[in-house]
Parts: C-alpha cells; sequence; structure tokens
C-alpha cells in the first residue's frame, strides 16, 4: 500500500478523549495530485482526524508520513510550515482586516521598517490571479462572499504550505456556481500535485470531484474506496452503517394509532426550511432522517418555536396556535432537546438537579418556586429512574459525561410531563450503553401516549422506534416512509435519491 | 435546616476570614477598635462606623451581584445615585411630603434601571457599552436637576435616613440590612436566584428552556438602579444637601469590586449576596482600618490594588487549574457537593 | 463609499456641522486662536486617547489612564523639586515607569486570562495610589525648562497658536496613524480584535502582540502626564480623574467599535475634537451651564452605539442574503 506516490500517510492513528475515542487506529493515505474525500457522519472521526494531522490535536498513537519522512506537527503553524494546510467551513480568516492583509498577516512586505501597502496589495493581486479573482484587494474581507472568502482562505493556505490543502467542508454555503468555481480551482491545484483532502456530506459533490474516498464511522475505518467503482447506496450504507440495523431492530409490538393530535401545514422558515405539511399523533415517533444540513435540525427548532415560522399555521387537537417562541411552545407542553448540548442544553455551572427542574420552574414562573423538597424529589427520581450517573444531585451538570448529561436534559422536559417532545440527535456522541438505554426511553414514552419527533443520523436507530420517518434534502421534506417501508434501505434510498441541487 | 446553614457559613468562609484577619491586624495597631459603647440609646463604635459608612456601597454591591450574575455589569450605579440624591433633594425642597419624596426617587431608580435593562436585553447591546452612556450623561442629568449647585435640605424626615437611628443602629445599617435580606429571601425564596443563575452561565440554553430571558434581564438592571436610588438617598440624606458632582463618584468600581471580593464571579452565574455584602464591608474596613491604624490615607487605595491583585489572580482560570493540580481535593471545596454529603 | 468609513465620516461631519452652527451663532469662534486653544486644552486627553485607540481595536480597555496621568505629574514634580535632575532625564524615567506599567498590566491580562476590565482597574487604583504615596498635595513646578517649553509656539496667521503640547497631540497622532495602518503591529492589533482565536490561528503573535497595546496605552498615558503637568505647571495626585472615561468617549465617538476590530485613530481625534468644541461652545455662550456637556455627549455616545449596532445589523442582513 504505501508507495512514494503518497504525499501523505498516516498509520494506525489513534486520538482518545474523556468517555470516547475518537480515532481507533485509523489509516489515511493520500496521494500526489488526487482530491481524496473523508466521509462519515457526525461524531464519525473525520475532524479529530483532521485535527490529529493538522497538529490542532496531538495523536494518543500511530505515525504521520509526509513525503515519506514522519512529521509531528505541534499545532497548526508548525504543519503549515510543513506543508499541510487547511480551509475550514468557518472561514478562518479576519473579516475586518483587507483582502491582502489576510493574505499576508504576519508577513507583509516592509521598506523602511513600514508596511509597504503597495508592494502587498500588488502580490495580493498577483496570487489571487492565479485562482481567476480579480478583486479590490483593499477592501475589507466581510465586503465579498463566502465562496470568494473560501477561495481566500485556500490561496493563502497554498501559499504558506503547498504539498497538502485539507478542505473541511469548504461548499456547506455555497450556492452551485460558486461551487463550480471552486471545483475549478481544486482541479488547477491538483493539477500542480497538490494532494486534497476534501471533507463534504453533499455526496454530488464527492463524485463530482473526487477521485478515491475514505469512510469512517465511529471512530473507525470502514474503507478506502476509488470513487468510479462505489456506487452511492453502498457509499451511503458505509456511512451509516446499514447492516448494523437488523441486530438493533427488535420486532417491535403492534403500534396502536393514537388520535391526531398536531397538525402543520405549509410551516416554514425562508433560509432554514421549505414549507411543509406535518402531523403527528398521539403515541406516535416521527423520525426526521437526512443527511446533515438537510434541514433535519432546522425543522426541529422550527416546530419548537426557536424560530418563528414566515409560513403556514400549526394546530394542536383542532384548535390554532402559535408556536412563537419556545414559551409559548411549552406552555402546550412541547419539550426539545437540542442537538447541541454544550452551547444549548446544558447550563454548565448549575447542579444536576437545577437542570432537571429548569424548564418546570420556567414554566411555572419566578413566583411559584418548587420547593427545595420537591426539586430534590423530582431530581432523585430521574437520576434513578433514567439512571444518570453522578455522585449525588448537586453536582455541576458539566462534569457528567455526554450520555449522562443528555439523560438529565430528557429529565428536564419529562420533569414538565409534555405531550409532544421534539429530540434533535438524543443519541450523539453519547456511550454503547447510555445509547440503548435512551433508545429504550424513547419507545417507553411512546408507549405512554406521547408525541414524539426523532432527528437522528443513525438510521438503522430510526428504523428501531419510529412509527413513520420524514426523510429531508435540501432543507425539504422529500419523502415520508411509514409501516413496512420504514428499512434502512427504503430510508438510503430516499436519501440517496439523486436530487437536483444544481439549480442553474 | 442545618445543613443549609453548614453550606451558607462555608460559602462566606474566605470572606470571614478576610474581615476577621483584617479586624485582628487593626485592632492591634489601634487597640479602641473594638469598641463598642451605647450612648443616648444608639451604639457608637468603629465597627458600627464600619457598617454606616459602607452603607452606599453595600446596597450597591447588592444589585450589582444580581446584574453580574446575568453575566452583565452596570458602570452607571454611581451616576444613578447623584441623580437618585439630585431628585430627592428636589423633590423635598419643592414641598412634597418625605413619603412622596421616596416614592419619586425610587421610581427615577427604577426608570434608570430600566433604560439600562432595555439596552442590554431588547438592543442587545454589550452591558459595559450599554451602561456606560448613563455613567457619561448621568452626572449631567443630575446637575440639571439642582441646577448646578449643592441642593441642601433640612427636612427632618429625610434627615433622618442618613443620621438617625432605630434600634440602637444608624438608619443606613437598618436600611440595607433590612433591604440586603429582602432581596436575598426574594432571589433564594423564589426561583428568581437560579433563573438568574441560569441566565448568566448559559443564555441560550435557558431561553430554550423556557426562561423568559429579556424580562429578567431587565428586571436585575431594574434592582440596580432601585438599589443606587436607595444609595442616593442615604447619601444625600448623610449630608443634608445633594453634591451632583460627587455623590457617588466612582462607587460602582468599588460596587463592582465588592462584589469581586465576595467570589461571584465576574463570567457570571454562581451569585451569593450575602458575600458581596461582606465583600463591602470589607472594603470598608480597609479604609477605616487604614485610617484608624495611624497609616496614611494615601496608602489606602495601594492596598486596595493589592486585594485585587490578590484575588485576581486566585480567581484566575489558569491559577485555578494549576491550583487544582497541585491540591487534587479542590474539588470536594465547593460547598454545595460538601453539604450535600 | 466603503461601509467601514461611514461611523468616520458621521463623526466628521457632525463635527463639522457643529462648527458650523457655532460660528453661525458666534462668528468669533473661527479664527485661529480659537482652534489653538481647542488643541492645546485637549493636548493631554488627545495624547492619552490615542493608546486607548489602539487598547479598544483590540477589544480591551484601560481605566488606568486617568491615574497614569496623575502619577505621572507628581512624580515629575517631586522629582524636579527634590531632586536637580534635568526633566528631559525626569521624562525619560517616568516614560519607562509608564511603559512598564502598562506592559504588566497587558502580561496579566493575557497570561492570567483576567478581564482586562478589572485588571485596569487594580491598575487604576495602584496608579493613584502610587501618586497619594508620593505626594498628597498638589506641588508645584517651577523649574526654567518648563517655562522655556511653554514658551515653544508655532504663530498661526490671526491671534492663535500651535502651543508645544498641541502639537505634539497632533504628532502623536500622526504616529499613530502611521503605526496603526502602517505596521504588522497594527494590523496585528485589528487582528486581535477581530477574533482572538482566529488571529492565533494566523499567525498572530497574541502574547507579544496584548503585551505591547497596554506597554504603549502606558508610555502614551505617560507622555499625557507630561503634557498634563506642562499644561498646569503643577502636580496633583487628584488630578485627572476620570480621563479614561473621556478617553473612552471620544474613540466611541469617533467611530470606533468598543469591541474592537474596527476604527480609525483619526476618529479619535475628531472625538477629541466634538468634546472640545461642545465646551468651547459652552464657554463662549456663557449662560449654558457647564453640565449639558455631559449630557449632550452621552446623548453623542448613544447616536453612536446605536448607529454602529444598525450597521452590524445591515451587513449582516446582507450577508445573509447574499
Amino acid at each position: 500500500m504505501q508507495t512514494s506516490n503518497d504525499i501523505l500517510q498516516a498509520v494506525r492513528i489513534e486520538k482518545t478523549f474523556p468517555g470516547t475515542r475518537a480515532l481507533d487506529k485509523v489509516d489515511f493515505h493520500l496521494r500526489r495530485g488526487e482530491v481524496h474525500a473523508l466521509l462519515g457522519e457526525n461524531g464519525a472521526g473525520k475532524s479529530t482526524l483532521i485535527k490529529c494531522l493538522t497538529g490542532a490535536y496531538r495523536r494518543d498513537g500511530g505515525t504521520i508520513l509526509l513525503d515519506d519522512v514522519p512529521v509531528d506537527p505541534r499545532d497548526t503553524f508548525e504543519a503549515q510550515a510543513l506543508g499541510i494546510g487547511t480551509v475550514y467551513q468557518e472561514v478562518n480568516l479576519l473579516p475586518n482586516l483587507t483582502v491582502a492583509e489576510n493574505l499576508f498577516l504576519g508577513r507583509q512586505p516592509r521598506r523602511f521598517g513600514m508596511v509597504d501597502a503597495r508592494a502587498m496589495n500588488r502580490r495580493a493581486r498577483d496570487l489571487l490571479a492565479d485562482y481567476e479573482l480579480d478583486l479590490d484587494v483593499t477592501r475589507d474581507l466581510a465586503s465579498y462572499s463566502v465562496a470568494i472568502q473560501q477561495v481566500i482562505a485556500i490561496a493563502r493556505a497554498v501559499d504558506l504550505s503547498g504539498k497538502v490543502l485539507i478542505l473541511d467542508e469548504p461548499t456547506a454555503s455555497l450556492d452551485a456556481h460558486e461551487v463550480a468555481m471552486l471545483f475549478r480551482i481544486v482541479r488547477r491545484l491538483k493539477a500542480k500535485g497538490l494532494g486534497i483532502i476534501f471533507v463534504t456530506h453533499f455526496l454530488e459533490q464527492v463524485y463530482e470531484i473526487s477521485d478515491r474516498i475514505t469512510v469512517l464511522r465511529n471512530g473507525q475505518l470502514v474503507g478506502t474506496r476509488e470513487t468510479s467503482s462505489l456506487d452511492r447506496r453502498e457509499l451511503i450504507a458505509m456511512m451509516i452503517g446499514r447492516e448494523l440495523a437488523a441486530e438493533i431492530h427488535a420486532p417491535r409490538a403492534e403500534v396502536q394509532e393514537g388520535p391526531l393530535r398536531y397538525r402543520f401545514r405549509n410551516y416554514g422558515r425562508k433560509g432554514r426550511v421549505r414549507p411543509f405539511d406535518l402531523d403527528v399523533r398521539a403515541g406516535e415517533v416521527v423520525g426526521m432522517a437526512g443527511l446533515l444540513g438537510s434541514g433535519r435540525t432546522e425543522t426541529a427548532e422550527l416546530l419548537f418555536g426557536a424560530h418563528r415560522a414566515d409560513s403556514g399555521e400549526a394546530e394542536i387537537d383542532g384548535r390554532a396556535v402559535d408556536l412563537a417562541s419556545p414559551r409559548a411552545a411549552i406552555r402546550h407542553r412541547f419539550g426539545f432537546c437540542p442537538e447541541d448540548r454544550k452551547t444549548s442544553g446544558i447550563i454548565g455551572d448549575l447542579s444536576v438537579r437545577e437542570n432537571i427542574v429548569l424548564a418546570l420552574q420556567a414554566r411555572r414562573g419566578w413566583t411559584r418556586p418548587i420547593s427545595r423538597a420537591e426539586q430534590n424529589r423530582l431530581a432523585d427520581h430521574y437520576i434513578r429512574a433514567l439512571d444518570i450517573r453522578t455522585a449525588d444531585r448537586e453536582k455541576p451538570i458539566k462534569l457528567l459525561s455526554g450520555g449522562n448529561q443528555q439523560k438529565a436534559i430528557l429529565a428536564r422536559w419529562l420533569a414538565t410531563e409534555p405531550e409532544f417532545l421534539i429530540l434533535d440527535e438524543p443519541t450523539r456522541g453519547i456511550d454503547v450503553g447510555a445509547h440503548a438505554e435512551i433508545v429504550k426511553l424513547i419507545e417507553a414514552l411512546r408507549e405512554k401516549g406521547l408525541s414524539l419527533i426523532v432527528v437522528s443520523s443513525e438510521i438503522e436507530e430510526l428504523v428501531a422506534y419510529s412509527t413513520r420517518v420524514i426523510v429531508l434534502r435540501d432543507r425539504a421534506h422529500v419523502a415520508e416512509l411509514d409501516g413496512n417501508r420504514i428499512t434502512a434501505d427504503q430510508i438510503v434510498e430516499a436519501i440517496a435519491a439523486t436530487d437536483e441541487r444544481r439549480t442553474s | 435546616m442545618t445543613s443549609f446553614f453548614k453550606l451558607y457559613f462555608n460559602r462566606l468562609l474566605p470572606q470571614l476570614i478576610a474581615l476577621g484577619l483584617i479586624i485582628m491586624a487593626v485592632s492591634l495597631v489601634f487597640p479602641g477598635f473594638l469598641n463598642i459603647e451605647i450612648q443616648n440609646g444608639r451604639l457608637y463604635g468603629s465597627l458600627i462606623d464600619i457598617l454606616n459608612r459602607g452603607a452606599p456601597v453595600v446596597l450597591l454591591a447588592i444589585g450589582m451581584t444580581i446584574v453580574i450574575a446575568t453575566k452583565g455589569i452596570d458602570l452607571s450605579v454611581g451616576a444613578v445615585m447623584a441623580i437618585c440624591g439630585a431628585t430627592a433633594a428636589a423633590a423635598i425642597t419643592s414641598g412634597h411630603s418625605v413619603p412622596a419624596t421616596l416614592l419619586i426617587t425610587l421610581g427615577v431608580g427604577i426608570l434608570c434601571g430600566l433604560w439600562n435593562g432595555v439596552l442590554v436585553a431588547v438592543l442587545d447591546i454589550q452591558p459595559i457599552i450599554a451602561t456606560l452612556v448613563l455613567m457619561v450623561a448621568g452626572r449631567g442629568i443630575a446637575q440639571l436637576i439642582t441646577e448646578g449647585a449643592i441642593l441642601t435640605f433640612n427636612d427632618p424626615g429625610l434627615i433622618f435616613i442618613g443620621s438617625g437611628s432605630f434600634a440602637g443602629l444608624p438608619m443606613p445599617v437598618v436600611i440595607w440590612l433590612v433591604f440586603g435580606m429582602l432581596i436575598a429571601v426574594l432571589v433564594r425564596r423564589t426561583a428568581l436566584g437560579m433563573l438568574i443563575e441560569a441566565i448568566g452561565v448559559n443564555r441560550q440554553a435557558s431561553t430554550l428552556s423556557g426562561v423568559l430571558t429579556p424580562v429578567l434581564l431587565n428586571a436585575a438592571y431594574v434592582l440596580c438602579g432601585l438599589c443606587a436610588a436607595i444609595a442616593g438617598i442615604i447619601a444625600a440624606a448623610d449630608i443634608r444637601g445633594a453634591d451632583a458632582n460627587n455623590a457617588g463618584l466612582w462607587l460602582e468600581l468599588d460596587a463592582i469590586l465588592a462584589v469581586v471580593v465576595g467570589g461571584t464571579s465576574l463570567l457570571g452565574g454562581r451569585f451569593s449576596i450575602a458575600a458581596s455584602v461582606l465583600g463591602a464591608i470589607i472594603i470598608q474596613a480597609i479604609n477605616t482600618g487604614i485610617l484608624l491604624s495611624g497609616f496614611p490615607p494615601e496608602f489606602n487605595l495601594i492596598i486596595k490594588a493589592a486585594i485585587i491583585v490578590f484575588i485576581l489572580v486566585l480567581q484566575s482560570p489558569r491559577v485555578r487549574t494549576a491550583f487544582a493540580f497541585l491540591v487534587p481535593a479542590r474539588g470536594a471545596r465547593n460547598p454545595s457537593e460538601r453539604a450535600a454529603k | 463609499m466603503k461601509p467601514k468609513y461611514l461611523p468616520l465620516t458621521a463623526t466628521l461631519v457632525i463635527f463639522l456641522l457643529g462648527y458650523a452652527l457655532c460660528v453661525a451663532q458666534y462668528p468669533n469662534m473661527l479664527s485661529t486662536r480659537v482652534i489653538g486653544n481647542l488643541l492645546t486644552d485637549n493636548a493631554f486627553l488627545g495624547i492619552a486617547a490615542v493608546g486607548m485607540t489602539f487598547v479598544i481595536f483590540s477589544g480591551g480597555i484601560d481605566l488606568s489612564i486617568g491615574s497614569v496621568i496623575a502619577f505621572t505629574g507628581v512624580f515629575l514634580a517631586v522629582v524636579l523639586e527634590h531632586t536637580s535632575i534635568h526633566p528631559l532625564i525626569a521624562f525619560a524615567m517616568v516614560l519607562a515607569i509608564a511603559t512598564l506599567f502598562g506592559a504588566a498590566m497587558g502580561a496579566i491580562i493575557h497570561y492570567l486570562e483576567m478581564p482586562a476590565f478589572i485588571v485596569t482597574l487594580a491598575g487604576m487604583f495602584l496608579a493613584r495610589g502610587m501618586a497619594f504615596v508620593l505626594s498628597i498635595d498638589s506641588i508645584p513646578i517651577k523649574h526654567p525648562f518648563y517655562a522655556t517649553l511653554k514658551g515653544l509656539y508655532f504663530k498661526l496667521p490671526g491671534a492663535g497658536r500651535i502651543t508645544l503640547i498641541g502639537g505634539l497631540m497632533l504628532l502623536v497622532f500622526a504616529v499613530g496613524i502611521l503605526i496603526a495602518h502602517r505596521t504588522r503591529f497594527g494590523t496585528n492589533v485589528y487582528a486581535l480584535g477581530g477574533g482572538a482565536a482566529t488571529a492565533r490561528l494566523m499567525g498572530v503573535p497574541v502574547a507579544a502582540t496584548t503585551i505591547r497595546i497596554y506597554a504603549l496605552s502606558g508610555l502614551l498615558a505617560g507622555l499625557s502626564g507630561i503634557v498634563f503637568s506642562l499644561y498646569t505647571s503643577a502636580g496633583y495626585s487628584l488630578a485627572a480623574v476620570g480621563v479614561e472615561l473621556d478617553a473612552i468617549t471620544a474613540v466611541v465617538i469617533g467611530g470606533t467599535l468598543l469591541t474592537g476590530g474596527s476604527g480609525f485613530v483619526a476618529g479619535t481625534l475628531v472625538g477629541i475634537l466634538i468634546q472640545g468644541l461642545i465646551q468651547t461652545y459652552i464657554t463662549f455662550d456663557g449662560s449654558l451651564s457647564s453640565w449639558w456637556t455631559k449630557i449632550l455627549i452621552g446623548l453623542l455616545l448613544f447616536a453612536f452605539i446605536l448607529l454602529q449596532k444598525g450597521i452590524i445589523f445591515v451587513s449582516r442582513h446582507r450577508q445573509q442574503r447574499a
């Protein structure tokens, strides 16, 4: 395998974080002059691998060879100096500096000790000319579109490093035309002999630009294939591990259809998710499937009022309701476990007890405090019922593991006795044991007659507990599966159905 | 209930030790420091004096604690004191009764707080900038009210607030004791305290959990304005006049300092009103102590600076990490955790 | 026009409009004498504000400026009264002390990861405390060299004159503009204000830059202190209280974002001149009370915060649409 044609070789890379093994002996080989797609769902280990390559993380084990020479970058500068440059989705340039300053920050040409702005701007223009860009380099970076900023970031990275270019989700916020421009540049760099690692979740783009594909899942290498010999369905199966589905999918008891309770018509918000119709019955789990960026999280946030819908109406039990804010939704007995636990879920410094009673307390209002005894009772009850592993209920929640934090947030909503529970990636980044418990909990809640919306990137998990699955793509609801049609195959089929991303 | 007091005591221990050390040090140099005597049914002595003179900063620190707990800051409290002092003087001299004067003044303080609150919670302006506006303009407004002069008054009712006594204690002390307990009970016996801490730690998560963030943020600044109003009345009543230029001058910094000395983090979250009150008393004890010990008062600021630097260093995340490394059991020093065991 | 020039332009327009209004009412205000006095009277504030501008560019704040000015004044007065050290050497000494003082605050801010607000607040107490320790009285400075320096001026057509300190302020502004826009350090300062984490990723030496920013602010506060002592011919530990507030106000009115990363040193000069203009007008008027200065400046501050909020909102909106 290790031919000298490889510009970068990463062998048996290991990285462990407290509680999780983020990378488990992963191999990765990058050839000169190839575009190599690195794929996997969230938490698969893509970004951890990239951070190990760029020195943002120190790996715990394994070797990295660059041009057959072992390297061990301690930070991104060292990686850059060695020849590994990175461009992220969030453009890591400074919006308040000019284009030229961004390109030459720290190495501005000087005359008599002063920055020679004229020379710097000229060189910036020359550099960008190679990238088909002819722009006013004295303007602030922020005055240009994200696509242009992206190209400027690439120009800077290539100018600084020049061997390996890592593109981490560079196209996430670009339109078709801009993607085409970016790909022209990528091809040109490839022709120059650079090795390019391309991380994305847009599969069409993978097929359009990449020569080879490496798939990671749960921190492990699934495989590296030639793009031309890997069909789309096989690729998705590699990414989401459909073969596991059979193991988890226990035969489900006959589901009793409850009455229709929640009705959303033409519900949507510009720029987030296209208007959709959605009916949810009591005792039903509606799964939301789709790749990252498909509009699944946006749907969840819209239903909870975290963002206000700008079209359509919502009805509960036949009565029109206005879900303008989380408070309004909570009044109607909605609950919402957000995707990003750390920034939107837990209140880190507060105790497990306070985190559990927070939503209930907020709904009651500050004038009607829950007595300390009642708080203790609630906290103890849910710590026991959900098996939240904590030394005691007064421990700050930030000290708990991910799975236990997730259970505590679930407990926060269960304490409000919700009737409509929206869970966004409830099993993300938690260990296997907690994972199974949360799946069981979802089923138990359904049996109690709750209506649930569950967003998940784990297809087999959706198959296990959903009574119905909505498939999303390109910020729109594109398919609905129910009954016997809820199989991993069908879901994968619906996600993979070639879509018309290229709108132009 | 005992565990509740134990928890409370543990939280306040560092401040109590600091205060104890300062009092001990001063009483060594100035033996009369601890003497308290009763004259005409009223307590006199250096310790009482500290409590009395510390009243404005104590009151400001109470409001500031709540604002800082929400991850905010209020730079305008000194200026609001001046505005409210001027309002009180103007109201009483224009013939209003004492209760009416007090109501008007407190109303003005609430209005000032509302202004800050709207800028922070509704317009979403950084607190330090939002409150800077009133800090700059406030003294001008106060002078506008007093028309530049020191507006004196001699209404015995109003003066009583500054120099009268109740149950042997000077009125200012009675006021901050009662008010402080009232606020402490208000935030701890209702859910206000917890919700405010939740906002300070993670505003987004709190909003998603249904906490009424804008209203509570506003309430915090309004409370801060109310505290400044009471402090302003006391300061004016003490000198029997409103000095728009000097009333409450730089006291916002002392109040912030008191909160920091009290161990509430400037990054928001967990707060303790009692600790902030102790922080304010510590600052006043240092001031008075230096004066009485015969040290030249010019050392006052240097000692103050040294204390802040010391507390800063202790609170610094880096130093804490190093400290936690050296003393692994430090985790157990979290008072709530200890109390629960 | 590039949107980043909008606040600066607004400031300039407000100043010119204000000046035109003043002149319309009091034609006497259109004279080189008024302009010369405007520069002289605000020299110490302007010099200190240049340092504050850099601090604010980087997203920080420096509350110690006024105290450092007072300390410098007292230090000079004490040294010149009690020793035979030449004022120039005393100047060098006090500038070194002020610079080191600023650098130390910068180091604490960076290495202990403490908010600049609290660190410089401690610095404010410390510097004023040091001034108190040196002397609590106002000490006059009668050194003949001071008289010489005060006698230096550049005569303008008309009765106006640009004094040494007024000229020095303009010089400091010129150098400040050069540093901000024509040095790597200047770009690094803006970079820090644009986002410390990104700046670090892009190779900005964050520690060195932070320390230098506060050192520069300290240096200029020291220089401002020298100018203040020339202006008042005295050193007094209670002097220059609250100058930091005036400086921050001038910076914000000058169109600089308090959140850092954007603004112009030249804007601060206009901000200083606007504040000076309001005071001059009130002096000319004679019947208006001084407190209107504060209220007007507060209103201006509010207007500029709203303006900047609006610009950010509009540009974000535009970006979302793009």
